[in-house]
């Protein structure tokens, strides 16, 4: 069949499975969005920046599994997609982005809008391909989402030079099978090391499980749930595996680390056998690496090799798919009691994992996000986070209990992530409500999109926790740089006067959220009082279409637990 | 510091070097050496590259390059007999009374002339590194004015 480039990327795109992709235009990108304008079976959003469009494509990708697609102009145009790229990078999210590029008789010329975004997205990305030729495009395109979506998934980058999407290839079929002997990711599990790890959880007095995103991935929820009950193994989640293991369950422990619950770490220092599935021992998840585990030995589930050992020793590595390797392993162990250990833990526990002081005067943060956990519990609503310390309150106090249903920058900690996720996922789930947690700070850096999410009456519910501050920042000047809180006032600026601290500065804070988004058509409701809280959300939960929620909550509540970074994970700071 | 050579069967496509030297600077490896060129087969092409680090860095570079799409294949020689050489040209100062000495000591080591100039005598050696080294150190006091080293190439004493 003859077709041009452009036509190739688009029938390429619907044969993949891609039914929305996020994208912005630009001079080399023009023949590109001339062909999707006849793609009836593609719905094609205008984002307002790229970063967005790379976070939307990376929010619809978590919460459908399927591969995220984003589409961006040359220049410019493509280095915004760098932040997003690099944040489904570090949590291994399926994408695919198609940058426009020079033609090709002008690449290296320092053409205008000309950028090496092989070079530039090179340590970002799983793999990217420069297409020289329309006759190598199909395979490219084919190998571009085989390689997102396989092994241990990741963003893919084709760069697409526009003589090469004007060009015509004569004789066009998309391949159907790809094959690559320098790819060839490790799927079952060796069932030697399968049969070690059996052996050794046998021998478990005090196991526990530790998993993560790997298992939301893979779709090993149900597997993991299976084990966590034979063994009677308490779990505990990281910030990646948030609600592959249900939030209730008494065998669940929260997430770890840093911000993790005090049970949660502790059962890390005193576990004999700690069962790893799908994580990479972050450092925000150690604490500091030579004390952690003192007396485990340990068991590594994990789809990448070089996961591995890289941080932490592991004794018993088992590569491959989570899921096939968890029902084999379950298979093979035997069912344990309820010991001395459970009663440990439960003690721990002590009937919650996480507190705070509640007060009826001021909101308090955690209790914004309890009211939200209350209301939505019952319904199939998602929750996107930004950074910060809202992204924290929100793992801890908001019980997940499906996989798929939170969506957080983890690794890349990006700020701004949040809303162009929703609003990528909510389209992504057929117009499924998502709320996006956000502190005032990290709104602010995609808030552009409320336009994208106004006019495709797209329903995402926002909640802002304002503060007033960079919280998170905030939060450590406090507490470790003797309360000098440089750049972190989001009242202050260049024309302060000496500064007297919170609620005493009488510069007004800007911008007004509620008006804000009404300006762009989308309702916003206001909470300044506790009692406030849960009827002003239930005003934008209701609201048919997306709502804009602010809550005025304490502007110097700080996230606990907290394990300083680089410390032992005992060594917990529960208040200051 | 430890070395380990290892060799990279990689996709001879264009950026493929730059994906693997990329993959060092950002992962803060260091190399001590690194040469490239195709093989029997035109559509690989085979890196050898002389890692410096502890057994665990080795253990991450071996995983990394592994995990780069464009790489097919990795074998680490550690433990395995390898033939090993290097390939360097040397220009050394030389008089009419050093002359004789130096092409004596060159002959030893089995390096030959290359070219001889009025003042200087450029020689080529093909050894095992080792070999190349105690060659530049026993020919550095006469002067050495430019010296080229190739890098390590390695090839296992039979195919596995």
């Amino acid at each position: 069949m003859k077709k041009k480039g452009a036509e190739i990327l688009v029938d390429a795109l619907i044969k993949e499975g891609v039914d929305v992709l996020f994208g912005y235009p630009g001079g080399q990108a023009i023949p590109i969005f001339d062909a999707l304008y006849d793609a009836k079976d593609l719905t094609v959003v205008l984002v307002r920046h790229e970063q967005a469009a790379a976070h939307a494509a990376d929010g619809y990708a978590r919460a459908t599994g399927k591969v995220g697609v984003c589409l961006a102009t040359s220049g410019p145009g493509a280095t915004n997609l760098v932040t997003g790229l690099a944040n489904a990078y570090l949590d291994s999210i399926p994408m695919v982005a198609v940058t426009g590029q020079v033609a090709t008789p002008y690449l290296g010329t320092d053409a205008f809008q000309e950028a090496d975004m092989v070079g530039i997205s090179r340590p970002v990305t799983k793999h990217n391909f420069l297409v020289k030729d329309v006759k190598e495009l199909p395979l490219i395109l084919k190998q571009a989402f085989y390689i997102a979506r396989t092994g241990r998934p990741g963003p893919v980058l084709v760069d697409l030079p526009a003589d090469v999407s004007r060009a015509v290839l004569d004789d066009y079929e998309y391949p159907r099978e790809v094959s690559m002997r320098s790819y060839k990711p490790t799927v079952v599990g060796h069932p030697r090391q399968i049969e070690k790890a059996a052996g050794l959880i046998k021998t478990a007095k005090k196991p526990m499980i530790y998993a993560g995103g790997g298992v939301i991935t893979s779709g090993a929820h149900a597997e993991l749930f299976e084990l966590a009950i034979k063994l009677n193994a308490p779990v505990t989640l990281t910030l990646m595996g948030l609600g592959a293991f249900p939030g209730e369950h008494e065998l669940f422990m929260g997430m770890p680390g840093m911000h993790g619950s005090k049970t949660a770490n502790m059962a890390f220092q005193e576990a004999d056998v700690i069962i790893s599935v799908g994580v990479r021992f972050d450092d925000r998840v150690t604490g500091h690496v030579g004390s952690f585990a003192p007396k485990a030995k340990i068991i590594h589930l994990d789809i990448d090799p070089a996961a591995i050992s890289k941080i932490v020793r592991v004794d018993i590595p088992v590569v491959g798919d989570a899921k096939n390797i968890l029902a084999a392993l379950n298979k093979l162990v035997s069912p344990r009691e309820p010991s001395e250990w459970n009663e440990t833990i439960k003690k721990w526990k002590d009937g919650r994992l996480f507190s705070y002081k509640h007060s009826d005067k001021t909101i308090k943060p955690q209790y914004v996000i309890e009211q939200l956990y209350k209301l939505t519990k019952d319904s199939d609503t998602l929750i996107a986070t930004e950074v910060g310390q809202h992204q924290m309150w929100t793992a801890q106090y908001y019980k997940f209990t499906r996989p798929r249903s939170f969506l957080s920058s983890g690794g890349l900690g990006t700020m701004g992530f949040g809303l162009p996720a929703a609003m990528g996922a909510s389209l992504g789930l057929g117009r499924r409500d998502v709320v996006n947690v956000a502190g005032d700070g990290s709104i602010q850096m995609n808030i552009q999109e409320l336009a994208t999410i106004s006019i495709n009456r797209i329903p995402v519910k926002i909640v802002i926790l304002n503060n007033e501050y960079l919280g998170m920042v905030r939060q450590w000047q406090e507490m470790f740089w003797n309360k000098r809180y440089s750049s972190t006032c989001l009242r202050g600026g260049t024309l302060c006067d000496e500064c007297k601290g919170p609620g005493h500065c009488k510069i007004n804070y800007v911008p007004d959220f509620v008006r804000l988004a009404e300006s762009y058509g989308i309702p916003g409701f206001r909470a300044t009082q506790h009692a406030d809280v849960e009827h002003v959300l239930k005003q934008g939960l209701d609201t048919d279409g997306p709502a804009l929620m602010e809550f005025a909550v304490a502007k110097e509540e700080n996230v606990f637990p907290m394990v300083p970074a680089g410390k032992p994970l005992d060594q917990v700071m529960e208040e200051l | 510091m430890n070395t380990r050579t290892i060799s990279v069967l990689v996709e001879n496509h264009s950026g493929t070097l730059s994906r693997i030297s990329g993959l060092f600077a950002s992962r803060g490896y260091n190399i001590a050496s690194l040469t490239v060129g195709e093989t029997e087969d035109q559509s690989i092409s085979r890196m050898t590259i002389v890692v410096e680090g502890d057994e665990a860095i080795i253990e991450q570079v071996v995983k990394q390059l592994n995990k780069l799409i464009d790489v097919i294949k990795v074998i680490d020689f550690e433990g395995s007999p390898v033939i090993e050489r290097e390939f360097i040209l040397v220009r050394v100062d030389s008089t009419k009374s050093s002359r004789h000495e130096i092409i004596e000591l060159a002959d030893l080591f089995g390096a030959k002339v290359a070219y001889v100039g009025a003042s200087s005598i450029t020689f080529e050696l093909s050894a095992p590194c080792e070999i190349v080294n105690d060659f530049i150190g026993l020919i550095k006091p006469y002067g050495v004015k430019e010296l080229i080293r190739t890098g390590k190439v390695a090839m296992a004493q039979t195919r596995k």
